[in-house]
């Protein structure tokens, strides 16, 4: 388990701010914990899972382990979901549970100081705001911070049995 | 010296435990009739092995018990001694001694030292039975030695069967035959128990004594053997080697082999930092040849020190001397390397699928070389896989060879004949789960000796044997693994159970089905004693059995008739099993049916394709209806092939129910490993796990069972609305 507190970014990298893996989806820009990428894949065929909703896209093997992928387009509607050889997956660690997500494209890791981390508005995005852990601004760019830890464990993606930590 | 000696504690702590369950199950095995000299020797190696390990990391009370007893062994090892019942108990309970010493060194567990004490005596006193003089100045602390000593000789050896008695009148016999010579207590089943005693007195005068407690009649009498004269000249030889080693002394042994030996174990005493396993390899080397001498330090551990300390020299000798003989049989590993292994095994097998995929294409008139490799490479792989796959296996008899001791005790403690059996030790479970199943299972083994098994009369008088079976078995059964404790006893009461359940509060009725009945004593709380069966109250704790049952994944059922017995069936799934399956296309995706629930595959006539009403289809197959369970339709996915004339029906059979799987085709039939879902995801309804493909894609093994559970609540559904 990560003792990174996500939801607090501000006092776990004081001054030299904490690194973001900034990705893509449709047109918007998101940037999540650098500490919860384990590794970013191609996208590769899946197994379904029946029964499942939409956006999870089924289990793939990952070097042994089965792990499940889950669209994010789809789950949030943002862009249109195609699967070409620059779909790329990024693979996450959530407290020890390995998951796969679908983004459009992944950009670059790019360093945040707690000052260029604006409050997440109330409206705006895609997201539910009790994910969002706030607004990232580089130079012109502007990354929506996810809080992953919470958005993958929460029920309403339905990933888990029950709710993790 | 600065070799830091803690780290060798807890392997000594390990592998002392092994040994004393080696030597336990050695101990049950062995015929007491006409021991194998072989087991004979291995047993004797096992104590030897912990008194070495005990003695070299100063663990004094452990070296004692075991020396005592390594001494006995000795001698009915060569042959001096015949083995008996009461050897066997007695080693069984030095056995025990030892544990609870090995727990106290370990954990700091209290040790009993009255126990200890008791049993050290008693392999003492049966040590003496034969050869007296020899023991008696090694140990001046057994006075009692000295009476006995003179019925050793020329007497004769009487086993005398007692009816059913008190303890107190037992006791008082006992201590009158004794007067008559050499008297030991051996417990027979039933709680009966049988006097051998040794004496010059004529069976006239025993059979006297006897009559002052209880009807001559019922005694049964017989003459134990008489020492062979082999046996004799034997026991006069070691009497005379041994008078001999006590005139040369203890520091001068008399033959180099000895000396040998005995410098090897003051090594042990002084050092402390041979690796065990090498310990056991130079032991089991030399045990062989030159049994120690019987010497009295290990007895008395102040001497052992001093005698440490003046060999110190000798042991540089010895250390060089001794070369490695034997070899060991098993290394200690961690979990976490095999597991990490196995992962690396996955991948490489996947890499091997893939360069066998892109290598098909190629001309095979032009990379002949290249593909002859290939396909050596898949082979290598394949045999790799699965050799690294069967080191997480152990097999079921890891759990069942701790039974029959227990059996065997509460058995004897109960005064019921039990004949143990075990079916499929061999089954081969992963490790995880072996060690999670030990407890729930000897609370239903116990149970059943305990309430299920009637006492001898009682099971006579239903006539049954006097003996009841109580069977063990597990076996691969499908994707799951069974494993089935049965016995022939009074099985379970309805009547009482439904009763306790009323009084409990539980929702139950009278018309309610025996199975719904039985699984009442799985509630919590429904464990009280006195109420379920004739004898006692079956159902102590079987809440906790149901709860570990299901933490593993597992199902439980009971099938019981009353007078006839009791079989509860553990269904345990497999996480890292491999199991035989049969791989079926449904749309894009393939799926494994673990071969075990499929009994036949058929592509149906058009004409034995029924529609009933609302209730889906039915398909008949052999005379039989069954219900027609689509896949497609089961999961909401997309198939290739609507028409089940064109496509493949599966006939599966669970729980007693058959039902027809319709599948777009059959691809194939193989061994997978079961991969668990739950670890990344959720537990999916109808998936029971899921396994990579040789072409490292993902196939979902599918749950029959929940399968066609599902489908008959889908179509129960559709009968009510």
């Amino acid at each position: 388990m990560s003792t990174q507190p996500t939801n607090k970014p501000n006092d776990a990298h004081d001054g030299s701010g904490s690194e973001y893996l900034a990705f893509t989806l449709g047109s918007e820009e998101y940037g999540i914990d650098i500490l919860k990428v384990q590794e970013i894949r191609g996208y590769e065929a899946v197994t379904r899972i029946a029964n499942a909703p939409e956006f999870i896209k089924g289990v793939i093997n990952l070097r042994g382990i089965i792990i499940p992928v889950v669209d994010m387009r789809i789950k949030f509607n943002l862009g249109t979901p195609t699967y070409d050889q620059f779909t790329v997956v990024i693979i996450l660690n959530i407290g020890g549970r390995i998951m796969g997500m679908v983004v459009d494209s992944v950009s670059d890791v790019t360093t945040l100081s707690p000052d260029q981390i604006k409050p997440a508005p109330e409206m705006g995005s895609a997201f539910n705001s009790d994910y969002l852990t706030g607004l990232g601004t580089v130079d012109e760019r502007m990354l929506i911070l996810i809080d992953i830890d919470k958005l993958m464990s929460s029920s309403e993606m339905g990933l888990m049995d029950r709710l993790a930590a | 010296m600065t070799i830091d000696i803690s780290q060798f504690y807890k392997v000594f702590f390990d592998e002392a435990e092994e040994l004393l369950a080696e030597k336990e199950r050695l101990l049950l095995a062995v015929d007491i009739d006409s021991p194998d000299p072989e087991d004979l020797n291995a047993i004797f190696r096992t104590a030897h092995s912990i008194k070495g390990g005990a003695s070299t990391f100063g663990l004094n009370d452990m070296s004692e018990v075991t020396h005592v007893l390594e001494s006995l062994l000795d001698r009915i090892r060569k042959g001096e001694m015949a083995l008996t019942g009461q050897h066997v108990d007695a080693f069984l309970a030095a056995k025990d001694i030892l544990k609870m010493q090995l727990d106290g060194h370990r954990n700091g567990a209290d040790v009993d030292q009255e126990a200890v004490a008791n049993v050290r005596m008693m392999l003492h006193d049966l040590s003496e039975g034969v050869i007296v003089p020899t023991h008696q100045p090694t140990v001046p602390s057994f006075l009692h030695a000295e009476q006995k000593q003179q019925v050793a000789d020329g007497a004769h050896r009487y086993k005398i069967e007692l009816p059913d008695l008190a303890k107190r009148d037992v006791d008082a016999l006992v201590d009158e035959l004794g007067l008559l010579g050499r008297v030991s207590v051996v417990p027979l089943a039933a709680g009966r128990t049988a006097l051998i005693i040794m004496t010059h007195e004529s069976l006239d005068d025993i059979i006297a004594i006897c009559s002052f407690v209880l009807d001559p009649n019922d005694l049964r009498i017989f003459e134990a053997p008489p020492l062979t004269p082999e046996q004799r000249a034997r026991e006069a030889a070691e009497r005379a080697r041994i008078e001999d080693e006590q005139g040369y002394g203890f520091f001068d042994p008399a033959d180099p082999l000895d000396a040998d030996e005995q410098q090897s174990s003051e090594d042990e005493l002084g050092y402390g930092f041979f690796q065990p396993i090498e310990q056991i390899r130079r032991e089991a080397g030399i045990v062989a040849e030159a049994p120690p001498p019987v010497v009295a330090p290990s007895v008395e551990p102040i001497e052992v020190t001093e005698v440490t300390a003046e060999k110190k020299a000798a042991k540089k000798a010895g250390e060089n001397g001794h070369g490695q003989g034997g070899e060991s049989s098993s290394i200690r590993v961690s979990i976490e390397k095999v597991d990490q292994l196995i992962n690396l095994v996955g991948e490489l097998v996947i890499t091997q699928a893939m360069i066998e995929q892109r290598s098909s294409g190629l001309d095979p008139m032009l990379h002949q070389r290249l593909l002859a490799s290939v396909s050596q490479l898949t082979r290598n792989t394949r045999d790799l896989q699965e050799a690294v796959m069967s080191i997480r296996m152990m097999p079921m008899d890891f759990v069942f060879s701790r039974f029959p001791r227990m059996v065997r005790d509460l058995a004897g403690k109960l005064g019921k004949k039990v004949d143990f059996i075990t079916n499929g030790a061999a089954t081969e479970l992963d490790k995880g789960l072996i060690e999670r199943i030990v407890d729930p299972l000897t609370h239903l083994v116990r149970n059943s000796i305990d309430h299920g098994i009637e006492l001898p009369a009682a099971r006579m008088a239903s006539g049954k044997s006097e003996s009841g079976r109580l069977f063990l078995s597990a076996a691969h059964q499908g994707g799951n693994i069974v494993i089935e404790v049965a016995d022939d006893g009074g099985g379970l009461n309805r009547e009482r159970i439904l009763a306790k359940a009323k009084q409990n509060g539980l929702p139950v009725s009278d018309n309610m089905s025996d199975a719904d009945v039985w699984q009442l004593i799985f509630a919590p709380g429904f464990s009280t004693a006195e109420i379920v069966t004739d004898v006692s109250g079956r159902g102590v704790g079987m809440d906790v059995v149901k709860r570990n049952i299901q933490a593993l994944g597992g199902t439980i059922d009971i099938r019981s008739a009353r007078g006839f017995g009791t079989t509860i069936l553990i269904s345990l799934p497999l996480t890292l099993a491999i199991l035989d399956g049969m791989s079926i296309r449904c749309g894009d995706e393939i799926y494994i049916l673990p071969l075990g629930f499929v009994v036949e595959s058929l592509q149906p006539a058009r004409a034995d394709v029924k529609e009933i009403a609302g209730q889906g289809r039915v398909v008949k197959v052999r005379g039989e209806y069954l219900p027609l369970v689509p896949l497609h339709q089961m999961f909401n996915i997309e198939p290739r092939i609507t028409d089940p004339c064109e496509g493949i029906l599966v006939i599966l059979e669970t729980e007693g129910r058959k039902a027809a799987l319709f599948v777009d085709e059959l691809v194939g039939q193989q061994q997978v490993v079961v991969k668990n879902l739950e670890a990344n995801y959720r537990k999916v309804t109808g998936i029971s796990g899921a396994t990579i493909l040789g072409d490292g894609g993902v196939a979902l093994i599918l749950d029959v069972a929940a399968l066609l559970r599902s489908s008959r609540q889908l179509s129960d559904e559709s009968v009510v609305y």
